[in-house]
């Protein structure tokens, strides 16, 4: 199947898709039933360096931007499998990157880039508190010079369980002393191995798609002052850098699913004879799929534009909102066409269909739903009333 | 000692190859193209040995259209030190005959002087089988074709060859031309920090007049075909039905 995608980056696709190769669809359908992480897949990634990209070469990764990072996403979910077991390291790296200090990222970057450390869980959202971010009620209250005490509950922190760091968003200055609600936020980068059991608890929500996601409860956490990212109350806006690195990274996983759905579906309309022709020389079954490749296609240009922006340094936010929201429903068109494509047997496990269908509705409400990208374009670039 | 390793750009052995409308070739235009899986095998071998401390240097050669560079950069991804690429056409559905091949790597043996040359035993888009065979007679090397193992030591390389009926040993004489065959090794995928290195790997460009040799054709394509289509088959309801199909269908027995 040819794409509009740009050749640039083939170098770098041939070798993820050889590497994927090694790690055919029964093995995402065992750790998708079993509900299990998969370990070797991961390590696999890792190893070859490809969960380093966007690390810097002197903290020993390979120095890539997002639309590099983008790539492996996509790959690996064109392949068949799910990206959501490992995207949290690519725009967790960011925070650290762009805002930690030269002794944090001495000390993480390069173990992170060897594979010694996961950096794959990031805590912000609460039972409470979803997009309103700045309403969120965990606290981290200063004890002494040293210390800080953290108390709340935060909510769906993915990958906590294979992690071995979490970047936390936590209230440093209650809202009411504040002068921008924004302020007054900090992030903090936990090691997991300390605060586990130790003031954390992690509660394992089961869930759809069998992704490791956690509910996690903080009481009178006591953890060190050097784990404070960058300024005590400006956590708000180095949080948003990951945010926009996520929403471009998320719209390349879409994409890679979208590509996923339309390859097996027209595969399955040629082969799948019907009346003694192949279904798919119907209008009505390959109109369906057509359409949905042409969204694809739409889709994967906004994502590479959102991802060159973000890669100049230039304002992104509208772009990767609007590459999350196209691709995701790209995504879903195609998961739909598929699996109406498939007919029964697409409820059959052994074809993939149910389980990647399942994955890619995910991105219709997380990590922001697109009702709230079209009240952020509405609001935010088009000048409308702010809706809520 | 130096390692030669000739790569060529195929057809990627994933697509579905297609007849050209006039029978002249096939369709190249637009078709994903990478290195021939033997050649892989090839490159993996020379680097086990540089792995190893027996190899110096590997050396990663194409002989073909501009685009074969993307070919030696995947050599060099995989880790191979540097590339020399042989521009002989500037159109995708020339190929470059074995004769013509054989006559440019032996100007680059030449040139480098490494003590072994290893290939793939065929590229898979014409199965020619041929090129390592002539370049060792032309450079008067011995020649260990269609390996499936190989020990290098000292003067000597022990090769376990892949033949009709079996496997043979063969101890040759170094320097030598060795062509690999399929069960050699498992190439490795080349790694991010290696793409990006091989970025930077050197990468030579040359002509066929650098080295003098005419690259002009020999042999004439006079048709290609697609293979004929398999009829579907026939369940006979008995063996005397059976036998008088062989015998007055078929016409085998």
């Amino acid at each position: 199947m040819k794409t509009s995608a740009p050749a640039d980056h083939d170098d770098l696709r041939d070798a993820l898709r050889a590497l994927c190769a090694d790690f055919p669809a029964a093995y995402h359908r065992r750790h998708g039933a079993d509900e299990t992480y998969p370990e070797e897949f991961i390590d696999a990634l890792t190893k070859a360096g490809w969960m380093a990209a966007m690390i810097p070469a002197e903290f020993g990764g390979s120095g890539l931007g997002l639309t590099e990072a983008s790539i492996v996403m996509e790959e690996i979910n064109r392949a068949g499998g799910n990206a959501g077991h490992c995207h949290g390291q690519m725009y967790n790296m960011s925070t650290l990157l762009r805002h930690g200090s030269e002794a944090q990222k001495k000390s993480y970057l390069p173990k992170v880039a060897s594979g010694e450390l996961r950096l794959q869980s990031m805590a912000v959202t609460e039972p409470t508190t979803g997009t309103d971010t700045t309403k969120l009620k965990t606290t981290a209250v200063k004890k002494g010079n040293d210390r800080y005490v953290i108390n709340g509950q935060k909510v769906w922190i993915s990958r906590v369980q294979h992690s071995d760091l979490m970047i936390l968003l936590a209230r440093t200055t209650p809202l009411s002393e504040v002068k921008r609600k924004s302020e007054g936020l900090s992030v903090f980068l936990l090691e997991l191995a300390q605060v586990v059991g130790k003031g954390m608890e992690v509660k394992p929500i089961a869930n759809m798609v069998g992704h490791e996601t956690n509910e996690l409860f903080f009481d009178d956490l006591e953890i060190p002052a050097e784990t404070l990212i960058g300024e005590e109350g400006q956590g708000f806006r180095y949080i948003l850098d990951g945010l926009n690195a996520e929403r471009a990274l998320i719209a390349a996983e879409c994409i890679g699913d979208g590509y996923w759905f339309v390859e097996k579906a027209s595969r399955y309309a040629n082969e799948r004879q019907v009346f003694g022709r192949p279904i798919g020389q119907n209008q009505g079954i390959q109109f369906p799929i057509a359409r949905a490749f042409v969204n694809v296609e739409a889709a994967n240009l906004m994502r590479f534009e959102a991802c060159r922006r973000f890669d100049a340094g230039e304002p992104a936010g509208a772009q990767a909102n609007m590459a999350k929201l196209l691709a995701a429903d790209a995504s879903w068109e195609a998961a739909n066409a598929c699996l109406q494509t498939f007919g029964g047997f697409g409820f059959a496990e052994e074809y993939d269909v149910e389980r990647k269908f399942r994955e890619t509705r995910l991105y219709q409400v997380a990590p922001i739903s697109t009702n709230l990208i079209l009240s952020y374009v509405a609001e935010h670039i088009l000048d409308m009333p702010r809706s809520f | 000692m130096k390692v030669l390793v000739p790569v060529k750009r195929v057809i990627d052995y994933n697509v579905k190859v297609r007849v050209k409308g006039d029978g002249s070739g096939v369709d190249l235009a637009n078709v994903k193209m990478s290195m021939n899986p033997f050649d892989e095998i090839a490159c993996e071998a020379a680097i086990r040995m540089k792995e190893s401390g027996a190899v110096e240097e590997v050396i990663a050669v194409s002989i073909g259209v501009k685009q074969a560079q993307e070919t030696l950069r995947t050599a060099l991804a995989m880790g191979c030190d540097r590339a020399i690429l042989i521009v002989a056409t500037d159109d995708v559905h020339t190929d470059i005959e074995p004769l013509a091949v054989a006559k440019l790597l032996k100007a680059v043996v030449d040139a480098e002087e490494p003590g072994l040359v290893i290939c793939g035993k065929q590229a898979i888009d014409n199965d020619m089988n041929a090129t390592g065979q002539m370049l060792s007679a032309l450079l008067g090397w011995s020649q260990a074709t269609f390996a499936s193992k190989i020990d290098i030591d000292g003067d000597h390389a022990t090769v376990k060859r892949e033949v009709d009926g079996g496997m043979q040993s063969i101890k040759v004489k170094m320097p030598a031309v060795i062509s690999v065959d399929l069960r050699l090794n498992e190439p490795r995928y080349a790694s991010l920090p290696n793409i990006m290195k091989a970025k930077k790997k050197p990468l030579d460009e040359k002509t066929p007049e650098d080295y003098g040799v005419d690259v002009s054709p020999r042999l004439e394509v006079v048709k290609t075909a697609e293979p004929p289509e398999r009829d579907a088959g026939i369940i006979v309801k008995s063996v005397d039905e059976l036998l008088d199909k062989l015998k007055n269908e078929a016409g085998v027995i």
